[in-house]
């Protein structure tokens, strides 16, 4: 039947093909899950892209491949207001107390091999669907790899780069369309800002609404795209070309592009209002100035003004700077960037061809994981990599202090050579205005050819005091309910949002998975219906080929941590060393810090390979970090969901089988 | 044996395999339910995930009548009353290659499209 149909079929079969497809395009917390085995593709309960794991570990089969980390980054999933929730019964001591050893031979891991059935079934009846989609209609041709004419816009801004190769290049807004007249006076939904929660929303605005009018106002010149792979995967192909047209590898070893869909997916801005079946439009490199609430009216750049049905704020973050660069002149600010858009990507891109050093300051995610991207990406010219930051290991503000130290450690293997406990205090030109000397405070100086300040991200709330809507005093960000809503009709997602998450509390996250969680409630309550936060996002980090995790909830290193490793069949040398050392007639050590030798961890590597780390507040569990063990997103948000006071976590980490494979 | 440390606020549990294979004695609540395509009702998840830009795309009605029409459909064989509207998705598609045709371009995928568009029949009709 339906001949023609057929021709759109898939290559392989129906169902892989849409299941590839879904894969690549979506959000699953598997991210990290299926290299070798498929286990993990249960259908996310988040969608859309996430830009999956790339394949860097085709040589080394051991290497966790994650995926990266939205350069939002910075770690801001804080609450001001933890749970109130705490849980008397939980004396502290039983965390220590040696962990039951168990007498029964079960196999292992039944509890767990519940929730792969579940997870299975889940799996199977949407197996059997893309089945029928896939062979009837869709077919993976649609969805395949996005395939778009980046040549052409790239074009547009390549052109300025080669002007001037040691001065940061001046590059030409994309406008599009050119003149504001083209831009319908009134829309449905109107969408400010053009990132990951925007293109979420719309996305849940058509499914809701089949011909709704939405019109998205993005101040950047690009289609909608992901950030993460921009630290990480696009760093990590052989194919100079594949990067330089934004594509790069997935974890399942395809390629696709950054963008989250080609420029024909949108409908032309002049013919929206007139689209038999509505659309979406974008107007590329034009900005709102301001927003009349009570009139629901925005004011464009040009003095334009748009009346809306519905809007959203998605304006996302910017990136901080240093005050010694605020203050720097002209000619050393040359000399400094910040890493946030696909322009610096090109730029960091560009420059790496021709300069021997750079310093990363920041050893948060961005900063960590660009260290690991460039160091070795920089290898072959021999380019050397410094990152520079003040807390006493990578990741500081995120992972307990031993994990951190490790971390370190293997930034540092990756070639990175990595000052902590440091700030820089003052720069300035030298060898001639080609270098920059970094002033540190351990009084040690540096030259560089360039710097990257990785120091955190501010939420964009520059249309906050002229509307009236108001921003949170401590975690930043426009305050909005828990249906995302800042006021009638005017809703708030991304970065920028500041929620309350009725689990942990008000917060603020600035994670890839946010923007995707947040932009599709927004656009579900933009369209009607209603619907709390409730589905916790995740994030994740790879720092070079042995460190990657994921995490879910308020992971804040300055809380309680209880970690739960896989101990290895051979007893490590260091950790002999260790008990040795310390006199362990118990299994309980009490390791005083002043015995720990700040280069040399006392753990082996070997020892924190796989683990989970849960996070603890009034003995609450309020966060999980699962350590280079993929595909257990979903135990974790149950373990979240739940009553969250436990005796002893060590039965909770069962659940993990963190014995089992990582994947 | 496992091994436990304390450092400073942070606790370390080192544990082997032998502890770990009893199972937990931790009760969770129910996973978050993740529906597919289609929800345990019948009808049609217009934001699974799994249809990708499908049914946002500029031919995104005309995907959702053809797959409605289908989905529902009592002819023997399914869905032979939508030709129509396939046809008209088809007409849409058409007008945007790069969206929709992406990988279409190789002969074999046809040949082997025509096999699999038989089994698949076969496999739907068990199915329903």
């Amino acid at each position: 039947m339906l001949s023609k149909l057929r021709l759109i079929r898939p290559p392989v079969s129906p169902g892989t093909r849409v299941l590839n497809s879904w894969e690549s395009k979506n959000y699953s917390d598997k991210k990290n899950g299926g290299g070798k085995n498929n286990r993990g593709k249960t259908p996310p309960l988040i969608q859309v892209i996430k830009p999956v794991k790339i394949n860097f570990s085709k040589k080394n089969k051991k290497i966790y491949e994650p995926v990266n980390i939205p350069k939002k980054e910075i770690i801001v999933s804080e609450s001001n207001e933890y749970p109130l929730k705490t849980c008397p019964i939980v004396a502290k001591d039983e965390f220590s107390t040696t962990p039951n050893l168990s007498t029964t031979a079960q196999s292992s891991g039944s509890e767990k091999s519940n929730g792969w059935q579940n997870d299975s079934k889940n799996k199977q009846s949407f197996r059997n669907w893309s089945l029928f989609g896939g062979a009837i209609i869709l077919s993976g041709t649609i969805y395949g790899i996005y395939h778009f004419d980046l040549m052409k816009q790239k074009k547009d801004d390549n052109h300025t780069t080669k002007e001037k190769k040691n001065a940061k290049k001046i590059r030409k807004l994309v406008q599009i369309p050119s003149l504001s007249e083209s831009i319908p006076d009134n829309i449905q939904y109107l969408l400010i800002g053009g990132g990951t929660a925007s293109f979420s929303a719309f996305r849940a605005i058509k499914s809701a609404d089949p011909t709704a009018r939405v019109l998205v106002i993005s101040a950047e010149g690009y289609l909608p795209h992901m950030r993460p792979p921009l630290s990480k995967e696009l760093w990590y192909g052989d194919d100079t070309e594949m990067a330089k047209s934004l594509n790069f590898h997935q974890w399942n070893g395809t390629s696709r592009s950054l963008f989250y869909e080609p420029e024909p997916f949108y409908t032309p801005v002049e013919e929206l209002t007139t689209a038999k079946n509505g659309g979406i439009s974008l107007a590329r490199g034009w900005k709102v100035k301001s927003i009349d609430v009570s009139k629901k009216k925005v004011k464009l750049n040009d003095g334009k003004e748009i009346s809306y049905d519905k809007c959203l704020i998605a304006t996302g973050s910017v990136p901080k700077t240093l005050k010694l660069y605020d203050d720097a002149s002209e000619e050393l600010k040359n000399k400094f960037s910040v890493f946030r858009s696909i322009s610096d990507f090109e730029d960091l891109w560009e420059q790496l061809g021709h300069i021997k050093s750079i310093a990363i300051i920041g050893g948060g995610f961005l900063g960590s994981e660009l260290a690991a991207s460039l160091a070795n990406k920089g290898k072959k010219n021999g380019v050397k990599i410094y990152q520079i930051f003040k807390e006493n290991g990578n990741m500081g503000k995120v992972l307990p202090k031993y994990l951190s130290h490790w971390t370190t450690e293997k930034v540092r293997n990756e070639g990175v050579e990595v000052v902590t406990e440091t700030e820089v205090e003052n720069c300035s030109l030298e060898n001639n205005k080609q270098q920059v000397n970094l002033i540190l405070s351990n009084g040690k100086n540096i030259s560089v050819d360039h710097v990257i300040m990785a120091v955190g991200a501010k939420p964009n709330t520059e249309l906050a005091a002229d509307a009236g809507l108001e921003v949170d005093s401590k975690l930043d960000g426009y305050l909005v309910n828990s249906e995302l809503q800042a006021r009638t009709d005017l809703y708030i997602a991304g970065d920028c949002a500041c929620f309350y998450d009725k689990q942990l509390g008000r917060r603020r996250v600035e994670h890839h998975d946010h923007a995707v969680i947040s932009g599709r409630l927004a656009g579900e309550n933009m369209a009607g219906a209603a619907k709390p936060y409730q589905h916790q996002p995740m994030f994740w980090s790879d720092i070079g080929p042995s460190v990657g995790y994921e995490a879910i909830g308020i992971v804040d290193s300055s809380l309680t941590t209880i970690g739960v490793f896989a101990k290895g069949n051979h007893k490590d040398p260091s950790i002999l060393a260790n008990e040795t050392d310390q006199n362990t007639s118990t299994n309980k050590k009490e390791i005083n810090e002043e015995l720990v030798p700040k280069t040399n961890e006392p753990m082996s590597e070997n020892e924190y390979k796989k683990g989970v780390v849960f996070y603890l507040k009034n003995d609450v569990i309020v966060g999980i970090v699962l350590w280079n063990l993929f595909n257990r997103m979903s135990i974790a948000r149950q373990v979240l969901k739940s009553d969250r006071c436990y005796k002893d976590l060590n039965e909770v980490a069962k659940l993990f089988n963190i014995h089992g494979d990582s994947s | 044996m496992s091994q436990v440390i304390k450092d400073g606020k942070d606790t370390i549990i080192f544990a082997t395999k032998e502890d770990h294979q009893s199972p937990s004695k931790v009760i969770l609540s129910p996973p978050e339910p993740s529906p597919g395509l289609i929800f345990p009702d019948g009808s049609i998840n217009w934001n699974c995930p799994c249809l990708g830009g499908m049914a946002t795309g500029p031919c995104g009605v005309e995907f959702r009548e053809s797959f409605t029409c289908f989905h529902y459909s009592k002819e023997e064989p399914k869905g032979m009353e939508c030709r129509e509207k396939f046809t008209a998705m088809w007409a849409c598609m058409d007008q945007y290659p790069e969206v929709y045709t992406e990988g279409l371009k190789d002969d074999e995928e046809f040949l082997n499209a025509e096999e699999q568009a038989d089994k698949t029949t076969k496999n739907k009709e068990t199915n329903s």
